[in-house]
């Protein structure tokens, strides 16, 4: 073999990894423009006006709303303090607080709840044959597609004083007047534990269904109890998803808006509602920016619990 | 297995004591409500509690409510084009973010592009709410544009899912084939990849159309003075407590989204 015809050969190779090379670099262009459009929207209309968001926590409050364009923590500083009018003296803002006490509270008493009823729904989807097992997920997607006021004034039908379980428990002679459920704390609870329920049923699911019975008939052949079994080896085997689902009924709950404004009535606020009225009747809009990246922050660190989770499970 | 199938008679290992009964609660809890709620709305009396017999005088009511007329005309339209522009979209970066190898950036790319599951709606309102303002002040324009510009963004990652599932299911065969036949690459797009990707974008079509339609938070902090849709109408409409004829809205609405939810249902399954 001559070294000119080698010579040859490499420079060919050569020519050919260069044109693969090339080849690539076009298609992550003609990828990154298919994305651009796509970006941009999101960026203008949804990702990036969280950045001025940002940026007005550290502005002053205009008189009639809006900013004046001078720096401030006032923002910041009435989350949880509050300044005296007349001596300036600084304490804590006891509203925010019992309202940041109320929201986290409903969100863990609404995700108990949607557990409860939820845990034995996907363990029953997941022990149907192949074929039921659609429908029945289908049920329970249906209601989370169809419109969140709607199913609020659904609930709130049922359990408003003249509603269909006052009516039934008197017509029944179990109570004479009604119990006062409607705009109260607990019925904005069982409001968003409706509303999410199908977010905790879900990755329940998805657990149960890849749960492997062999385990469960080995401890029942070593005299197992039904509740041990449950507790020892169902519970921890598909406890990844009862953590997803926790945190997918959590992060909605905690910034509800919709189902505490409807079912409590005006006077039991929760931190979606506070951010609101600051941009309202409040017009503090420094303070409804600096309540508003606190609440994302919450939710931003349930987020990162949440993918850790899911990433433990795939190991 | 054989053992196990025999021994299924008398005793399931899936068997739990009372969790059937409690799921079959669950979907009764889940389901009451909505249905009392429609049943309710062809109560011919006017007090929402006390069933007076069958009627559909509230959707006449409610039909002929110019206000309603005026704010469904609406919503349909920002739904409409915020829909159509969403799934487009969507189906581009479908294309640009699957069946690819792994390029720089993609993480971001999804990130960007899920980015309104993960923030709560009444934070991304705000920021609308105070971006759209700066933007009134500076401009004068107070359109509906900026309605449609909102659902359009976070339409996005609803149409983006199912196309992207639909996408990653076909394989490149076909295209190949169609390149290797001398098709360039607009014909192959046009006539192999968008007919077979087609249940996909109408899927991503459905739920963009759904979502826009039912969204509430955003609407109520986006929109201008006399821009109310269906939903924020009817949030409106509160003060006055619950009216048979909201009842009859809230019926026809939850209808039109079943409707075009099992169609999406239907089309992924194909």
């Amino acid at each position: 073999m001559s070294n000119s015809a080698a010579e040859v050969r490499s420079s060919n190779r050569g020519l050919h990894e260069h044109s693969e090379v090339a080849r690539r670099k076009k298609e992550v262009r003609n990828n990154l423009l298919l994305c651009t459009p796509a970006l941009i929207v999101l960026i203008l209309a949804a990702a990036g006006p969280l950045l001025i968001v940002l940026i007005y926590t550290f502005l002053k409050a205009g008189p009639y709303g809006g900013v004046i364009w001078e720096w401030s923590w006032d923002g910041w500083f009435q989350v949880f303090l509050k300044k005296d009018i007349f001596d300036d003296t600084v304490s804590i803002a006891d509203a925010h607080i019992s309202i940041f006490w109320r929201s986290v509270k409903l969100s863990v008493q609404s995700t108990l709840t949607a557990l409860i009823l939820g845990f034995p729904t996907a363990y029953f989807i997941a022990t149907r044959s192949p074929n039921t097992r659609n429908l029945w997920l289908f049920l329970i997607t249906i209601p989370f597609w169809t419109n969140l006021l709607i199913r609020t004034f659904a609930i709130m039908q049922v359990i408003r004083d003249q509603g269909i379980i006052n009516t039934l428990l008197i017509n029944f002679g179990f109570i004479e007047t009604p119990i006062e459920m409607l705009y109260t704390e607990f019925s904005i609870m069982l409001g968003m534990a409706y509303v999410y329920l199908p977010l905790m049923v879900l990755p329940l699911y998805a657990s149960i269904e890849k749960l492997d019975f062999r385990l469960i008939e080995a401890a029942y052949d070593l005299y197992a109890t039904r509740i041990f079994v449950l507790w020892r080896i169902i519970i921890p085997l598909v406890k990844p998803g009862i953590i997803a689902g926790s945190i997918l009924v959590f992060i909605p709950s905690l910034g509800a808006y919709v189902t505490p404004r409807v079912l409590g009535g005006g006077k039991n606020l929760m931190l979606g509602n506070l951010i609101e009225l600051q941009f309202g009747q409040g017009r503090n809009w420094p303070l409804g920016a600096a309540l508003s990246i606190t609440l994302l922050v919450i939710v931003m660190v349930s987020l990162l619990v949440y993918v850790q989770n899911l990433q433990r499970k795939s190991d | 297995m054989l053992v196990a199938k025999n021994r299924n008679r008398e005793f399931s290992v899936r068997y739990l004591p009372g969790f059937s009964s409690m799921a079959i609660l669950c979907f009764v809890l889940l389901y009451a409500p909505i249905v009392a709620l429609v049943i309710y709305s062809f109560n011919s009396g006017t007090n929402i509690a006390l069933w007076e017999g069958f009627s559909l005088q509230w959707y006449v009511v409610a039909w002929e409510n110019e206000l309603v007329q005026e704010v469904t005309f609406r919503s349909l339209i920002v739904a409409s084009i915020a829909s159509v522009t969403a799934t487009t979209l969507a189906t581009m970066a479908a294309l640009g973010t699957t069946r690819t190898r792994n390029y720089r950036g993609q993480m971001v790319i999804y990130a960007v592009i899920n980015q309104p599951l993960m923030v709560p709606e009444i934070v991304t309102g705000v920021a609308l709410l105070i971006f759209f303002a700066i933007i009134k002040a500076a401009t004068g324009y107070h359109g509906l544009t900026y309605l449609v510009a909102a659902h359009t963004a976070f339409c996005i990652p609803f149409a983006y899912m199912p196309i992207r599932a639909r996408l990653e299911g076909m394989d490149g065969i076909l295209e190949t084939a169609a390149q290797d036949l001398y098709a360039t690459p607009v014909q192959t797009l046009r006539r192999i990849t968008l007919p077979l990707l087609w249940p996909g974008i109408l899927a991503g079509l459905m739920l963009a159309f759904v979502i826009s339609l039912d969204d509430v938070v955003i609407t109520e902090l986006v929109k201008s003075a006399g821009q109310d849709t269906l939903p924020t109408y009817m949030l409106g409409q509160l003060r006055r407590g619950i009216t048979p004829e909201v009842n009859a809205i809230s019926s026809a609405l939850l209808g039109v989204s079943v409707l075009l939810v099992s169609i999406f249902f239907i089309l992924r399954t194909r």
